[in-house]
């Protein structure tokens, strides 16, 4: 038999459960919960690839773990930061945040505004307290007091004639409430720049120029809310690009390791004006109008076709993309004006190459020995109409060319170089190295906000981590002997504090002090 | 001197420090050892003039027996400890400094070498960090008795000094472009200041669930631990060198956003070692909303703190070395 008895409860109508809900939501519980819960679920955006920071690796892996794969990529673990569940998370720790400062911030401002409470009548029962018979009269001694409490920095008030009660310490609270709304800030400045902000990649070879427009971007990623059309029509020519490698240390981490990266630009603005600029890896170029990032760079050979005739059928710096450390770097050649068929080379190229058992790759990034590793094919380069990758060659429409002892044909090229295609396809020359610069241009209209907030919540946090709430109460009296006086000071803190006793000592001294 | 030579005397530093941190934990753990009274007897008694002289205080000391607890962070006074843990102390003391000077000769030396902030790659964190937590704890001590603490950091230290200088040894190179920058001495020094301190919390924190757990046994095991502040005031230090650490932290992380935006274009870009960063600061935040939550034990808030040393580590010997990233910089 069931011990308990049934408790007549109260009935919760619907706005019962709903405050019940709330509270239940503004809790420091549920805020604690949240928060381990926030920690836990940001994990797996670091041991998973993430599609908004490296989609091909995400599609590799997802092709890599069939069975896993493809759950995985439903419940958002390749995008864990702009999954539902993770915004579940944190919004309902706003949310909760919000329940808990609003209230907060009420009390406090009360506070602020009313009196220190009354002396209680026993202030050798508070945390701290000390009594002490000094020289003068009552009335003089407690001016004393109140002028020593005063020079600490108490707000000091009289509730009679015997007592005071002095409070300090409210930059407590305070900070706690402008770290917490300072949070919000740092929340809608993201959300404001994620919705305002664009960004945009573009590879440049030296000699080339980029002009600020849609069309020319490689990749191009705005805001839900940004007008595409809107972009400042300015110009970047890149006229040189400095790379050093390390080559004194030996170690296999050190060696190759990169050391500095410039790109010289001539940077023209929308009236036309002209000036030479740099592009750093920590000094970007700021247009007015998004700031050009140096983050990556290649090389990109220079590649001319010819047709049987010798007439040029392709000509261009064609970056290739670097798949190692040491630029083993990969990219593709596409010919469309060929005849009979159209052309595709794809392969690799090496700055310093070496091709053994490994298969072609580069051991130094540094172009001291380019080649250009390609095979060809012939068919159809663009067969279905669809948008395809300028670094890869769509091979589905297309047949090797045949080598002379080989089912395929392989080429090897160094700078200056001619390889005659067999059957009277033209020829392919390996002109020069050039090196490209991978810009990437990006406009953040809630950065200023997000910094300020962030600032304002270290400012709150170390005010309300650093500064102590104390309240002290002083009772005052007639001595044994006339002319003396008997005072009483007890100290209430908010929290533990170890040094409310020396902060009771310190104004007896001042006290003493102060005759 | 060239760089050659400059290397060699700072690796010589190094394991100078490493002899010499050694010889000091020896004395730390000889002075704890020796604080155990000899015979059962000998520790009644000693708790007694402990007590006399807690509540004896004269007038004038303003000690009210509700906060006498914090006292008790400087253990039994120096007059009731056995002269030979004195000695113990003192010897482990010296030595201490000692090291510190090494391995702030070492962390000279190495900049000299490289001719930048030595802060580059994985070995120099590490000898860095060193260098931080036993600033830290020389500086502390200077105001407090915390010889009782002495080979809970020194031990810590010299497994830092150990996986460096064998693991994570780099030799002197110039830094990855990225790392060409003021923020560079800004954030990886403050990031490893936070660290620092934040080790000295985790010894804390051990020591004070230990002593907990001591505390509450029926029957209390004869051990140093007795001699020690009492599990309230171990679990207050934790806490104070916690609200140290995590503005540390987050000035760390909100200055790592601002070089992120100049090297990188975007001041959050959810790297590993920025997802963890930011794991670790929600961690600790947790950490001090359970201090503050009602009705939460202490013992579950300092768990949690702990669980965040754990991620510490796991960013600095996991991350670096095993995540695909931006701050590949180990240089491993």
């Amino acid at each position: 038999m069931s011990a308990r008895t049934d408790v007549a409860q109260p009935r919760l109508g619907p706005v019962g459960w709903l405050r019940w809900m709330w509270r239940q939501l503004t809790s420091m519980r549920t805020a604690l919960f949240l928060l381990l819960l926030l920690a836990i679920g940001a994990i797996p955006g670091s041991t998973f690839p993430q599609r908004s920071i490296d989609p091909a690796r995400t599609t590799q892996w997802i092709v890599d773990h069939p069975t896993a794969g493809p759950v995985l990529d439903r419940l958002g673990f390749f995008e864990v930061y702009a999954s539902p569940w993770f915004a579940a998370i944190y919004l309902l720790l706003f949310v909760s945040l919000i329940g808990c400062v609003l209230p907060r911030t009420k009390i406090l401002w009360h506070q602020v505004r009313s009196a220190p409470p009354r002396a209680p009548r026993r202030l050798d029962r508070l945390a701290a307290s000390r009594e002490e018979t000094v020289d003068g009269e009552v009335e003089e001694v407690r001016e004393r007091v109140r002028v020593a409490l005063t020079k600490r920095r108490y707000r000091v008030h009289a509730h009679d004639d015997e007592t005071l009660s002095a409070e300090k310490g409210y930059l407590r609270e305070a900070g706690n409430l402008v770290f917490h709304v300072a949070l919000i800030g740092v929340l809608v400045g993201v959300a404001w720049g994620h919705l305002l902000g664009w960004k945009g990649d573009v590879i440049v070879p030296v000699g080339k120029t980029f002009a600020n427009t849609l069309s020319r971007y490689d990749t191009f990623s705005p805001g839900p809310w940004v007008d595409v059309n809107d972009l400042l029509p300015y110009t970047i020519t890149l006229d040189r690009l400095d790379a050093t490698f390390e080559t004194e240390a030996k170690s296999p981490g050190q060696f190759g390791a990169p050391r500095d990266f410039e790109a010289f630009t001539t940077f023209t603005d929308p009236d036309g004006t002209s000036e030479a600029r740099s592009i750093r890896v920590n000094g970007p170029l700021e247009t007015g109008g998004g700031s050009v990032f140096l983050l990556g760079n290649g090389y990109a050979p220079v590649i001319t076709v010819r047709d049987a005739d010798g007439t040029v059928i392709y000509s261009d710096a064609t970056p290739f993309l670097a798949q190692d450390n040491n630029y083993t770097s990969v990219g593709a050649v596409k010919v469309p004006g060929a005849s009979p068929e159209q052309l595709g080379f794809a392969g690799f190229f090496l700055p310093t190459g070496v091709i053994d058992d490994q298969g072609p790759h580069s051991v130094f990034p540094d172009a001291l020995d380019p080649q250009l590793a390609l095979t060809a094919f012939e068919g159809e380069l663009f067969p279905s109409g669809r948008p395809q990758s300028v670094y890869s060659l769509d091979t589905g429409a297309m047949t090797p060319v045949p080598g002379e002892d080989a089912d395929q044909l392989r080429i090897l090229l160094r700078p200056g170089e001619t390889y005659d295609l067999p059957g009277g396809r033209g020829s392919i020359t390996f002109d020069r190295v050039e090196r490209f610069a991978g810009l990437s241009i990006r406009t953040d209209p809630g950065k200023t906000m997000t910094l300020v907030a962030a600032l304002l919540m270290l400012a709150g946090l170390v005010a309300s981590l650093g500064i102590r709430r104390r309240r002290v109460f002083v009772r005052v009296g007639p001595g044994a002997e006339p002319g003396r006086t008997v005072v009483s000071v007890g100290g209430l803190a908010k929290d533990d504090d170890e040094g409310m006793p020396d902060e009771i000592g310190a104004v007896l001294t001042a006290l003493e002090g102060t005759r | 001197m060239t760089d050659q030579t400059l290397a060699q005397l700072s690796n010589l530093a190094i394991y100078s420090a490493m002899v010499v941190l050694t010889l000091a934990m020896l004395a730390d753990a000889v002075y704890l050892a020796r604080l155990v009274p000899a015979r059962e007897s000998a520790k009644e008694t000693s708790r007694e003039r402990e007590l006399v002289a807690a509540g004896g205080a004269p007038e004038t000391e303003v000690r009210h027996p509700a906060s006498g607890a914090v006292d008790t962070a400087a253990p039994a006074g120096r007059d009731t400890e056995p002269l030979a843990a004195r000695r113990a102390a003192g010897i482990g003391w010296t030595l201490t400094l000692l090291g510190t000077v090494l391995v702030v000769a070492g962390v000279g030396l190495r900049a000299l070498e490289v001719h930048r902030w030595p802060l580059g790659n994985m070995y120099e964190f590490a000898i860095v960090g060193s260098m931080f937590v036993l600033l830290a704890y020389c500086g502390w001590s200077m105001k407090r008795d915390l010889r009782w603490l002495g080979l809970f950091v020194v031990v810590p230290v010299l497994l830092n000094l150990g996986l460096a200088i064998t693991v994570w040894y780099t030799d002197a190179s110039e830094l990855m472009p990225s790392l060409r920058s003021v923020w560079l001495a800004i954030h990886v020094a403050v990031a490893t200041l936070s660290v620092a301190v934040v080790t000295i919390g985790f010894s804390l924190g051990v020591m004070y669930l230990i002593q907990d757990r001591l505390e509450v046994a029926p029957e209390r095991p004869r051990s140093f631990m007795s001699r020690l502040p009492d599990a309230r005031a171990l679990e207050r230090l934790t806490y104070a060198v916690h609200i140290v650490a995590f503005p540390l932290w987050t000035f760390t992380v909100i200055a790592g956003a601002i070089w992120a935006r100049q090297a990188w274009g975007s001041y959050w870009n959810w790297d590993p070692k920025e997802v963890w960063s930011f794991v670790i600061w929600v961690v600790y935040a947790a950490y001090l909303h359970a201090r503050a939550t009602t009705g939460w034990k202490r013992q579950n808030a300092v768990w949690i703190a702990l669980v965040g040393y754990g991620c510490i580590i796991l960013n600095f010997a996991v991350v670096n070395v095993f995540f695909v990233g931006q701050h590949s910089y180990s240089g491993l």
